[in-house]
């Protein structure tokens, strides 16, 4: 296994050794077209971002630590939960995938970069003026918008300044993911190397195809949501007013239409990463590669029948309740399938736990949980009690954060050797994920009792029968908030220096972009890979080993 | 310190008994309540059912991963199958058998569903209208209605630093000036509306929520057992604002004869209150909302 990238990566420094010129300085990153500065680029705003969104989150916590209101004044506890969740979901999340894509996709494809390198550049560099825009409305009159990430409208209609800012803002996120999406379609179907299909790619390239899709699919839709209540609000239009003979279901129809492919944007990418990580620390293919690439889509698929399971309680005709709540659960299969196959990847496997595979094992474990309080989710009866309560909390958590989150730390912690060239700190990262996974459950699992106790969300306060499982979710919340400074810390040794990175870093790994040398060169793949398909991967080629 | 850190090691075996053994200690704090009404039972059932098929499917899949974990660790030496990379016998298997238990789920929560959306046959309407952010209530052709609005013991705690401590506040945030009173072993229809923004009408022990929307009127229906009468408190369940964690619900529910009775001094005093002034129709500030009734489901 390891002997092939010896002789691979030897052949591929002496290819790429003279023209590793870059340019120096500021002008470097602002003007850059190259895929690993703006991989770099957007991992590094993702972690800013990331901590806003989670000072923010210590904030609200702090604020239920106990009943009563000792920190913020409850508008601002709205804005607050509103806030979190735009910048976690655009500013965090969004960006740590496309900075992965475009780190990983054209090494991984064998590419020398992506298909459309301008574009990246500006798809990278509106982002940190749309959240410019964003945070702004924090000081504007009236204060940020406060009517929850979902700005159902009428409510979202009586925010102040903020309402057109938190939009363009919107807007250009939206342009922004669009470009992204575009370019990762573009690059994947025509930079393949030669000889590798489709069926070829590695799942994170087929994770993120699909979820490029799904971008192109409903980021115009958000846009077209957002701009009718912009037109409702200045305008003079009645999208989503009874009294001018529009509806405000009507936004919430349209806004989940984009709202429920987007938390599969949010978790695809993630399937992709676990499903490269427990192979690779398995030391063994992945069970049922050509499943795992079609429940992949078929999930994408059903992405868009399910929306109204988001809004059982606005009073649906019966056939409409049953339709969603039906094609919901029908979600259960293909992500069942997707479970069993990492399960089984395991099975009569060799593990070892380095950082990236306790972070999938997490996944896999916490995201299951979060699965689980979904089916519980889809049936109509049961969510007329769940909905709008801690139980959604507790259940939108557990997928986004040991979910995607986790994802995006598996999939840092697996390649940053690659990146740096340097080995990471080892022991500390398996703090940062000991403290992580624990800290996250006293977090997270007690919002389901809250919930099934009857705590409705996006409350600032609570009754007193309340306070003991808010208590345990508050020190749950410090506990994660603060082991996650590790985590750049961890970066930013790494990068420092550390033990020298082999070429393929893990003794299981496997892929194009183990060939290369670590760090790869600034221009890797500028010289197509020199490896036949069949005899560099051998029985890791999904198809030989079906074969057999 | 040590009452704190009993209580401490109380409530983490609370919430392994929960995992356990959740109906012998249906704690209200860690599950949702059985509730007081025909449909609440049900769908705390429902909500059961789907609980336990869920606990045996994450046995069976975690019991897999552990093991997994447990055996097959190369620092145990174990070396990979490597050939073990597809089987479609066991994928087919493991698409139908939860494509099996998916469909057992969907037939009772479709039967709960069918009673939940029949609201024929009830004896009383009230409309239920949300306002930012209090509640209105008026009894259909009776000629009774009120504002139902946070309590003032509760309203003075939750100011930003009023150092009162919630504790010492009976019911905080979960208490009402004037609670809605229905009566117990009657269907009891509602009437949803909202005149601002969204909110949601909620009490958990009746079962269900249903959103008031501007415009639109939803329905639904209690009907709670004739011997569960007392107080029940619930809060608005959809973001509407600065306030909206104050806007409590609390029905009072009473036995036939004592609604009656209720009912009679309610009209009475509203008959008494329009005496002086010409007869004002009540709640004329309500007409589009009134308007709307007919155009809805």
């Amino acid at each position: 296994m390891s002997s092939y990238s010896q002789t691979s990566s030897s052949h591929a420094e002496g290819a790429h050794a003279h023209h590793d010129e870059k340019p120096t300085g500021i002008k470097r990153w602002l003007f850059t077209t190259n895929h690993k500065d703006i991989g770099t680029l957007y991992l590094l705003f993702s972690c800013v971002m990331f901590f806003v969104g989670g000072a923010m989150a210590m904030v609200i916590r702090a604020e239920l630590f106990q009943p009563g209101l000792q920190v913020v004044d409850p508008g601002f506890f709205n804005t607050l939960t509103t806030m979190h969740a735009l910048i976690m979901i655009f500013g965090a999340v969004m960006p740590a995938w496309v900075g992965l894509a475009n780190w990983m996709i054209p090494m991984q494809l064998g590419a020398p970069d992506m298909a459309l390198p301008r574009m990246n550049n500006y798809s990278f560099w509106i982002l940190p003026f749309a959240f410019t825009l964003l945070l702004l409305t924090l000081v504007t009159p009236g204060g940020g918008p406060a009517s929850g990430w979902t700005l159902y409208p009428p409510l979202s209609l009586q925010a102040g300044d903020s309402l057109p800012l938190t939009i363009f803002a919107i807007h250009l996120m939206g342009a922004s993911s669009i470009m992204g999406a575009i370019n990762i379609v573009v690059t994947i179907m025509n930079m393949r190397m030669k000889g590798m299909s489709l069926l070829h790619m590695p799942l994170f390239c087929w994770t993120w195809l699909i979820t490029a899709y799904l971008l192109l699919a409903v980021m115009p839709v958000l846009a077209a949501a957002v701009t009718m209540l912009l037109t409702d609000h200045f305008f003079g239009t009645t999208f989503f007013s009874a009294a001018g003979g529009g509806d405000p279901v009507m936004f919430q129809h349209i806004f989940w239409f984009f709202g429920h492919p987007e938390v599969y944007i949010l978790i695809l990418p993630a399937f992709g990463i676990v499903s490269e990580v427990i192979p690779t620390f398995s030391r063994k293919p992945l069970f049922g590669y050509g499943a795992m690439v079609y429940v992949s889509a078929s999930i994408a698929f059903l992405s868009f029948v399910v929306w109204a399971h988001h809004m059982f309680t606005v009073g649906m005709p019966l056939a409409g309740q049953l339709f969603f709540m039906l094609s919901t659960m029908l979600i259960a299969v293909p992500t069942g399938v997707k479970v069993f196959n990492w399960t089984a990847t395991m099975w009569k496997g060799s593990l070892s736990f380095e950082p990236p595979m306790l972070f999938a094992l997490a996944f896999l474990f916490l995201f299951t949980i979060g699965g689980f309080s979904g089916l519980m989710l889809a049936i109509v009866p049961a969510d007329f009690q769940y909905h709008d309560t801690y139980f959604v909390v507790a259940h939108f958590h557990y997928v986004l954060v040991p979910g995607a989150i986790f994802g995006i730390m598996a999939g840092v912690y697996y390649w940053l050797p690659k990146w740096t060239g340097h080995m990471y700190d080892m022991t500390l990262g398996k703090w940062h994920f000991w403290l992580s996974a624990i800290f996250v459950n006293v977090l997270f699992f007690p919002q389901h009792f809250l919930g099934l106790a009857g705590m409705p969300r996006r409350i600032p306060d609570y009754a007193t029968q309340f306070a003991d499982w808010n208590w345990w979710s508050s020190v749950g919340a410090f506990g994660f908030g603060l082991a996650q400074l590790l985590f750049p810390y961890v970066i930013w040794k790494c990068v420092k220096g550390g033990a020298k990175a082999t070429d393929d870093v893990w003794e299981g790994s496997h892929g194009l972009e183990w060939l290369l040398p670590s760090p790869p060169p600034y221009h890797s793949w500028s010289e197509p890979p020199q490896v036949s398909w069949k005899e560099e991967w051998g029985e890791f080629d999904p198809h030989v080993a079906e074969a057999k | 310190m040590f009452k704190h850190l009993a209580s401490i090691l109380r409530r983490g075996l609370i919430a392994t008994a929960f995992l356990w053994a959740v109906p012998t200690t249906a704690d209200k704090a860690l599950n949702m309540p059985v509730g007081v009404t025909e449909l609440s039972v049900k769908i705390y059932d429902l909500h059961m059912l789907i609980f336990w098929v869920c606990v045996a499917i994450a046995l069976v899949v975690f019991a897999a991963m552990i093991y997994s974990i447990v055996t097959f660790r190369k620092s145990r030496g174990a070396r990979a199958a490597t050939t073990l990379t597809h089987s479609t016998r066991v994928e087919i298997v493991w698409s139908i058998v939860p494509l099996i238990i998916l469909v057992l789920m969907a037939v009772p929560a479709a039967r709960t569903l069918i009673d939940i959306e029949d609201t024929s046959g009830s004896e009383l309407s009230i409309k239920v209208t949300g306002y930012q952010w209090k509640w209105h209530y008026e009894y259909l052709d009776r000629g009774v209605s009120f504002f139902s609005t946070l309590a003032e013991s509760s309203n003075a705690a939750r100011q930003l630093g009023s150092g009162i401590d919630p504790n010492t506040v009976p019911n905080y945030l979960l208490d009402v000036d004037n609670p809605l009173v229905i009566p117990a072993g009657t269907k009891v229809r509602l009437l949803v509306t909202a005149n601002d923004v969204i909110h949601s009408w909620w009490v958990p022990d009746f079962g269900m929520k249903k959103d008031a929307i501007p415009g639109f009127v939803n329905e639904m229906w209690i009907k709670v057992a004739p011997e569960k009468t007392g107080l029940y408190r619930g809060q608005c369940a959809e973001l509407c604002g600065r306030d909206h964690g104050f806007m409590p619900i609390v029905v009072d529910v009473m036995s036939k004869e004592d609604f009656t009775a209720w009912l009679a001094a309610q009209q009475e005093a509203a008959r008494q209150a329009a005496m002086p002034t010409a007869a004002e129709p009540i709640a004329t500030s309500e007409a589009p909302v009134a308007a709307a009734i007919a155009q809805t489901n």
